[in-house]
């Protein structure tokens, strides 16, 4: 093969995902008893391009799995069967399971084709249920001339023992013949009147076959009405045609398109043996065919006059001329086509080399489809700011204190372009957020069904906008808090009835920008957090000591906790092992936050606050010495001046800060970074209160400078992974700062507390 | 240099098409759907059209049937692509004014034959 397909696999991939995704969001919204044809044929297309693009690729598997999906789709879509439920769940875990290997065909691993041969089994047991017969036959008999697929016409024109020889035995008779011995074809061909009308020219056939031996051609003319009545659209003539050379499978391919319109009758004449070998098929042709001819010549000659037939034969004798031509010239073209295979086979050479320099990074590359009109938005930045800065440019060549304030304008105009280009830059990377909703409808479904509960799932805001790593690592966190929704918050339909609430709960998921976050709502209408259990259960397990009094905010934070589980009986939905302070966790490595209110027998909401990107900080710099390090500002709780008598030193050389009721363990930024700092003391420096995980150190450092948004650049990328430290920054004076991270830094701290004094009450 | 128009609504079928055309030194231009194939061929001068069968908004069969009432376009070219079990397609598709078919899955020497036999 000439061309390297593997370069189109990424695209095949991603939208076959994105086919996949719609196929689900339109099974989700069928209905058996009540459905829109529309909605089948979309999915019917999804899974149908999903095969066609997967046969084309190389990836037969998947062709054939989906090929019995798409049959049933198509029966479906047709009419010629009833659409059910069983089907709906069928085709839905078909459409997961599809999933499952081509993220495997993608991640170049082998995928695992036991459940597809299980659903296979399924589908088939489906489609052979009522008599279906065209369908179940048209596989196997396609499957053998998979090889050479413009083969379908003939099967169905030819009787069915001669298609079988030409298309299975290499060595059919007459290919042997047309090879071996000496004799030729003949050919009768009369096209159908309106073959020119479907872009069908008789010339290109006769090209074709010449390109197989030499062609004579006898054309019959006894068809063309005489001039008056002529159509010029239309093809009249028949032609009798002798070929010495090709086999009948070329001969028959040259045909294929016309085949069915077509009175063609094909014919090996062996001239060694005497007697000429034909098909019955062909024969049979032969004979209607000589029959018409004698019946039309005759009724012809009756009709027409000679100096009409004469006028055709004129037009006709010109057209053959122009064949003629054609003919040479195409001749004379074969040479430069050989050539054209060389460059191609040289140009494969090279491929292999480059598809395996590729193959090391290509998994990890993802690409974003962007709409047009933020490129065009960004196009225009780029136009403004070309525009400014030519024209300080201008100013700049000839500048004097005169042109100050126009200078001041241009950079004021700089400055604003700048923003605004970096705003368009940022969009580029936001995705509506349908993209993270989108796949929470068939969880609900399958959750809903499998705990017996009714549930209803309304999307709001599903085109607030979020950038696309956040929307990526959202995902999970999210399926958490709905499964937990479902699991805890929605009541069974008894309980809800007993309640006299309506039926069926109803989970929303909301999503808005709010200042320069996007926060996003799970909210459910179910029984609400049970306070008194939580409570209850966080003493068990020792969070809270039972004299302390807590607000109901306080025992609401206490499900994040790490180690708290309040379901008595581990449950298969939302029990799996990973609790709230994980959701949480994970929450926070996105510089987000979440958070609960409840009220008691009317539901829950879980509020997820997160950055708009994650490729911007609003950051705090703070200065150690000489070094300026970036704080996340969402971290940072209080900052303060150290009074001595708020230390207090335990185990050792570990202080700690009493702030209020609590012990703050405090890490001192300088030794952990070894920078020279200008302050020892604690009372001459700032304590900068920070939080993460639900827990707190102060940091110690020498002053507090500005807050400023800082653009993350990765250190893993171009240096390492640092303990403590999320990545750089420069800043407005070309200075690199770096960020630190605040959860790294508290691994530290907790590192070093094991070490040193592990047995200090007050400190944990 | 011959005009082609490549009409598919998947993206990798439309970019390994045109990749291969082009390769061949083929004009090409790519429509994602009938209505769009039918825009852009009307702004003239394609000498032939590759069109998917199964396709949004307007689906290739009737995409062929509305190129056919086009004067420019009543004799040119049109091949339908489609794939081994839609039979009938390759029938309808007929009717409706198509020359011919490429059977899916094709490989990119498979198409490059195909239409340069048509184009001669």
């Amino acid at each position: 093969m000439s061309i390297d397909l593997s370069q189109f696999h990424q695209v095949f991939f991603e939208e076959s995902f994105e086919g996949l995704d719609s196929m689900e969001g339109g099974l989700l919204d069928l209905n058996p008893d009540d459905f829109d044809v529309e909605t089948i044929n979309t999915i019917f297309r999804a899974a149908h391009s999903i095969k066609g693009g997967a046969g084309t690729f190389g990836f037969q598997i998947v062709a054939d799995f989906t090929h019995v999906l798409e049959t049933l789709l198509d029966e479906i879509r047709a009419g010629t069967r009833s659409l059910e439920a069983d089907h709906i769940d069928l085709i839905l875990r078909s459409v997961d399971c599809l999933r499952e290997i081509m993220q495997a065909l993608q991640d170049e691993d082998e995928p695992d084709m036991t459940t597809a041969d299980e659903l296979k089994v399924e589908f088939e047991a489906i489609l052979a249920g009522e008599s279906q017969p065209k369908t179940k036959e048209s596989q196997p008999e396609r499957a053998s001339s998979k090889e050479t697929p413009p083969k379908e016409t003939q099967s169905t024109q030819a009787s069915a023992s001669e298609s079988e020889t030409t298309a299975d035995g290499s060595d059919s008779d007459e290919t042997s013949e047309s090879t071996e011995s000496t004799g030729h074809w003949e050919i009768y061909f009369k096209p159908d009147a309106d073959v020119l009308k479907t872009g069908n020219e008789p010339v290109r056939m006769f090209r074709e076959l010449e390109a197989l031996g030499l062609l004579t051609s006898d054309a019959v003319l006894c068809d063309v009405p005489d001039f008056s009545s002529l159509e010029p659209e239309s093809c009249y003539m028949a032609w009798n045609l002798t070929l010495e050379g090709g086999t009948r499978e070329e001969v028959d391919e040259v045909f294929e398109w016309v085949i069915d319109e077509s009175e063609l009758s094909i014919r090996w004449v062996d001239e060694t043996a005497t007697s000429s070998i034909s098909t019955d098929e062909s024969a049979s042709t032969a004979e209607d065919v000589s029959e018409q001819e004698d019946g039309s010549e005759s009724a012809r000659s009756e009709e027409v006059s000679e100096a009409d037939v004469e006028k055709a034969l004129e037009e006709v004798i010109e057209e053959c001329k122009h064949i003629d031509e054609e003919d040479e010239t195409v001749a004379e073209a074969d040479e430069p086509v050989v050539e054209d295979t060389v460059v191609e086979t040289a140009v494969a050479d090279k491929t292999p080399a480059a598809k395996k320099a590729k193959k090391s990074s290509a998994p990890e590359s993802t690409s974003i489809r962007v709409g047009i009109d933020k490129i065009d938005s960004l196009i225009n930045m780029v136009g403004e700011l070309v525009i400014t800065q030519s024209m300080l440019g201008q100013l700049g060549e000839d500048f004097d204190m005169a042109k100050l304030v126009r200078l001041q304008e241009g950079l004021a105009q700089l400055e604003q372009n700048t923003r605004e280009l970096q705003e368009s830059v940022m969009r580029i990377r936001m995705l509506p957020i349908s993209f993270t909703f989108s796949r929470f409808p068939r969880l609900v479904r399958d959750l809903s069904k499998a705990m017996d509960k009714k549930i209803e799932l309304v999307l709001l805001g599903e085109n607030t906008e979020l950038d696309k790593t956040v929307m990526e690592k959202i995902g999970d966190p999210m399926v958490h808090l709905i499964r937990n929704s479902l699991d805890h918050g929605i009541e069974s339909p008894e309980d809800r009835l007993a309640a006299g609430k309506s039926e069926t709960g109803t989970i929303t998921l909301n999503a808005f920008h709010q200042g320069g976050n996007i926060v996003i709502q799970i909210i459910d209408d179910g029984k609400g957090l049970d306070k008194d259990r939580i409570h209850q259960k966080a003493i068990e397990k020792g969070l809270v000591t039972k004299d302390e009094i807590l607000s109901d905010e306080q025992i609401y934070e206490l499900i994040f906790k790490a180690g708290f589980s309040t379901a008595d009986v581990v449950s298969d939905i939302s029990g799996r092992g990973v609790g709230m302070d994980v959701v949480r966790r994970n929450i926070q490595e996105l510089n987000g936050s979440v958070e609960v209110v409840s009220v008691p027998g009317e539901g829950s909401t879980f509020t997820i606050r997160l950055p708009l990107t994650l490729a911007i900080l609003d950051g705090q710099l703070v200065r150690v010495g000489e070094e300026i390090f970036i704080l996340p500002l969402v971290s940072i709780v209080e900052s303060l001046q150290v009074d001595l008598k708020m230390i207090n030193n335990v185990g050792g050389n570990n202080e700690v800060l009493r702030l209020r009721d609590e012990y703050v363990p405090i890490l001192k930024l300088h030794e952990q970074l070894n920078v020279e700092p200008e302050n020892y003391d604690l009372e001459k420096g700032l304590l900068v209160v920070v939080e993460a995980d639900n827990s707190k150190v102060g940091l110690f450092v020498d002053d507090l400078l500005a807050q400023q948004q800082v653009v993350i650049k990765s250190l893993e990328q171009n240096y390492q992974k640092v303990e403590g430290i999320s990545g750089a920054t420069i800043l407005g004076d070309g200075r690199v700062a770096l960020i630190v991270d605040i959860s790294g830094v508290l691994r530290i701290v907790n590192q070093l507390k094991g070490k040193k004094a592990a047995d200090d009450p007050r400190a944990a | 240099m011959p005009k082609i128009l490549a009409v598919d609504d998947s993206a990798s079928m439309r970019q390994m098409v045109t990749f291969t055309l082009k390769g061949a030194g083929f004009d090409v231009s790519e429509a994602a759907d009938g209505q769009q194939a039918l825009n852009i061929a009307k702004q003239g001068g394609f000498d032939l059209v590759l069109s998917d069968v199964n396709m949004p908004v307007m689906d290739g069969i009737q995409l062929v049937r509305e190129l056919r009432t086009l004067a420019e376009y009543k004799f040119t070219p049109i091949l339908m692509l489609t794939t081994e079990s839609a039979s009938d397609k390759k029938i309808e598709g007929k009717q409706a004014g198509a020359t011919g078919w490429i059977v899916k899955p094709f490989n990119p020497d498979q198409l490059l034959n195909t239409i340069k036999k048509v184009l001669g």
